[in-house]
């Protein structure tokens, strides 16, 4: 309503707007802001050299590109990079195909145990990380898996949220669906793939989402498994910038804005599913 | 083209009983048309044929050979479900040419299947569309393509057109029965339209909780009812049922309807229960004529006008008997107003009779 208003009228807009619109806008405004100054510093602090860092102007006086040279050209940063975008990729793409396959199983078949089983997954989402760090590293340790790519991995390859959200997906694809695909002559891995996995696109890319950023920005265990700099996480590494000599921040804020132009990347390729995956996902989560 | 046999088919859930023993035999090319109310399991029957669900006694065949533990996918027949089952997710072109998914045919021949598909079925020019672009009736077109594409043995239909409108349902009706005139494969079709079972089968299965109560040509169930439960169903609207008692007057056997001055005269010979039974009297709408007639033996009865729907070529006319209520039929020019007393009588030969207490059928009369 207000909006054919607003088109024909502008004036009578102003008076349909009531005061909870108002209050409603306020608060996403402030916070907006509060969201995104803390981006903005990053931007304008990789933007300064390192005697203005304290120099807490948002614009900076005297902008240059050299940190980002620096950053760039230090062979090391490229290596994090690529190592993050391995191992981001590399479980997301995992978390994709066994969450669905283990999600769409319990949503899809009758068998005995099911329940139970599924009752097991959904509990360890109450175990915090913390608390699993210890197992986890123990149990990289006696395979052997400290400082290698998998040990960093490993325990991300399929998640309980993951196989959660996907089997309340799959439970709302109508059975007559399959059974059709059935009947046409398919075997049950190809309905899975063929016609089940195409309807819940929207929720693959929420997952996809999340997954990658989870991965791509996590911190506390790819520091605890790797020893090597060559397989620093970007996140571990940039963090490793600080305790180098000084503090450099501007350094690591070059390094946390390059960072972010993986997400933004993600975020644009899946966008046009992700309100929808992320609506969804509330919805039935 | 096959030919289908159940013998002896029951399905259990757990511990209820869904489908109790049923026998059934579709001939090659035969439209078979199951009807029943809701819950009476004609779904169950139908994905049992399809490989489906997974058979608890008896036995399937699929041209004389026992299919019981086949994969759906090994019993070559096609099935069409009430929600299409259409992919939102491919065009109209790749529905229909999921068909073929397991087919050995090459891409050319595989396409030139999917043209001559979608022509007999009016899809040519939609060939790109998705499903969200089609209407109801194209999306069931579709869906049909997908099953007709394969050229199965035998196609099953389960309630398809029961989520389209009126007028949709009556042109696929008929486009289901041209195709099939012109496929000439056998078809078993669920549906719990009478209409929809009268105008398209060969033969008509009428079922109900699990059991086949009886199976025949449409006119046969029309004409012969074995019970009570066939005699409603089948035709619209539905028989009048009027409980009576079997009696002697003047010398002959009577059905006296409890509670009117009103008697139907039993054929001569019959010889069917003895005097003081309880009875049902059978009369069906448009054999029920409003006025009175001269010849003798007449059923009439005497009642209040309660409704009148005219319909154009006719006028049915609800009358109220103290209590019962019949529908009789008057000419369509003829509306009687409401509230008046009219008589309506039926011809000998056009009613019937049931046992009240079984429900069978005893005889016309
Ligand atoms: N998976 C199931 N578990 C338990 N009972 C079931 C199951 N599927 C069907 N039934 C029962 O079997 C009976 C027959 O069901 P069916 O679906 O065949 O009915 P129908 O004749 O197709 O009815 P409708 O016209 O409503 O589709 C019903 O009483 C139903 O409750
Ligand atoms: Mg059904």
């Amino acid at each position: 309503m207000s909006m054919n208003a607003a088109t024909l009228d502008h004036r009578s807009s102003f008076r349909s707007v009531r005061p909870g619109q108002v209050i409603a806008w306020t608060l996403l405004f402030l916070g907006g802001i509060v969201m995104i100054t803390p981006i903005l510093f990053m931007l304008s602090t990789s933007l300064k050299d390192a005697s203005q860092v304290y120099d807490l102007r948002l614009v900076p006086e005297s902008p240059t590109l050299d940190n980002y040279i620096t950053v760039l050209s230090d062979g090391r940063f490229l290596r994090w990079f690529l190592n993050s975008l391995f191992v981001a990729v590399a479980v997301t793409l995992s978390n994709v195909f066994f969450d669905s396959l283990v999600g769409y199983t319990l949503a899809k078949f009758r068998f005995r145990g099911r329940y139970f089983i599924f009752i097991a997954i959904l509990s360890t989402l109450m175990i915090p990380t913390e608390m699993l760090v210890i197992p986890w590293y123990l149990m990289a340790s006696s395979f052997g898996w400290i400082d290698t790519y998998w040990g960093i991995m490993f325990p991300g390859m399929m998640t309980a949220f993951g196989t959660f959200l996907m089997k309340q997906f799959f439970e709302t694809v109508p059975d007559e669906f399959l059974e059709a695909a059935r009947v046409d002559g398919l075997n049950e891995f190809s309905i899975w793939w063929r016609v089940a996995m195409p309807l819940v696109t929207p929720a693959l890319s929420a997952l996809a989402i999340f997954t990658f950023l989870g991965n791509w920005t996590a911190f506390f265990w790819p520091l605890i498994v790797t020893n090597s700099r060559e397989l620093y996480t970007l996140p571990v590494g940039l963090s490793s910038f600080a305790v180098e000599q000084a503090i450099q921040w501007e350094m690591i804020m070059t390094g946390a804005s390059l960072a972010t132009i993986p997400t933004l990347f993600v975020f644009l390729l899946l966008q046009r599913y992700i309100v929808r995956g992320v609506m969804l996902a509330g919805l039935k989560g | 083209m096959a030919t289908i046999a159940l013998d002896g088919v029951v399905k259990r859930y757990g511990k209820t009983t869904a489908v109790h023993g049923i026998d059934l035999n579709v001939a090659d090319g035969e439209f078979v048309v199951l009807v029943g109310p809701s819950g009476c399991g004609k779904s169950t029957t139908l994905r049992m044929i399809a490989g489906l669900e997974d058979i608890s006694g008896g036995t399937i065949s699929i041209d004389g050979r026992i299919v019981n533990e086949a994969e759906p996918k090994d019993r070559n027949i096609a099935m069409v479900f009430q929600n299409y089952a259409i992919y939102p997710h491919m065009s109209v072109a790749q529905n229909i040419g999921f068909g073929l998914y397991t087919s050995k045919l090459s891409e050319p021949e595989k396409k030139k299947r999917i043209q001559e598909t979608a022509g007999i079925l009016g899809l040519e020019n939609l060939l790109d569309r998705r499903p969200s672009q089609l209407s109801g009736g194209q999306r069931q077109r579709v869906a049909i393509g997908r099953a007709m594409v394969r050229d199965p043995a035998a196609f099953l239909f389960d309630e398809p057109l029961s989520n389209l409108d009126a007028q949709l349902r009556t042109q696929m009706r008929l486009e289901i029965k041209k195709l099939h005139q012109r496929l000439g494969t056998t078809i078993v079709f669920v549906t719990h339209d009478q209409v929809e079972a009268m105008t398209m089968a060969d033969r008509i299965v009428v079922m109900r909780d699990g059991r086949i109560l009886q199976v025949g040509t449409p006119i046969e169930l029309y004409e012969n009812p074995a019970d009570v439960f066939t005699a409603r169903f089948i035709g619209s609207p539905t028989m009048n049922l009027l409980p009576a008692r079997l009696s002697e007057k003047e010398g002959q056997r009577v059905a006296a309807l409890n509670g009117f001055n009103a008697t139907a005269h039993l054929p001569g010979s019959q010889a069917i229960r003895s005097d003081g039974a309880d009875v049902l009297v059978g009369v069906r709408p448009h054999d029920l004529h409003v006025g009175s007639a001269d010849g003798a033996n007449n059923f009439t009865l005497l009642g209040e006008v309660s409704v009148v729907e005219p319909l154009g070529s006719e006028t049915l006319v609800h009358l109220d008997l103290g209590g019962t209520s019949v529908i009789a039929s008057a000419p369509g020019k003829t509306v009687p107003k409401v509230g008046g007393r009219v008589t309506v009588h039926a011809q000998p030969g056009s009613l019937y009779l049931f046992d009240a207490k079984t429900e069978r059928a005893l005889c016309r009369m």
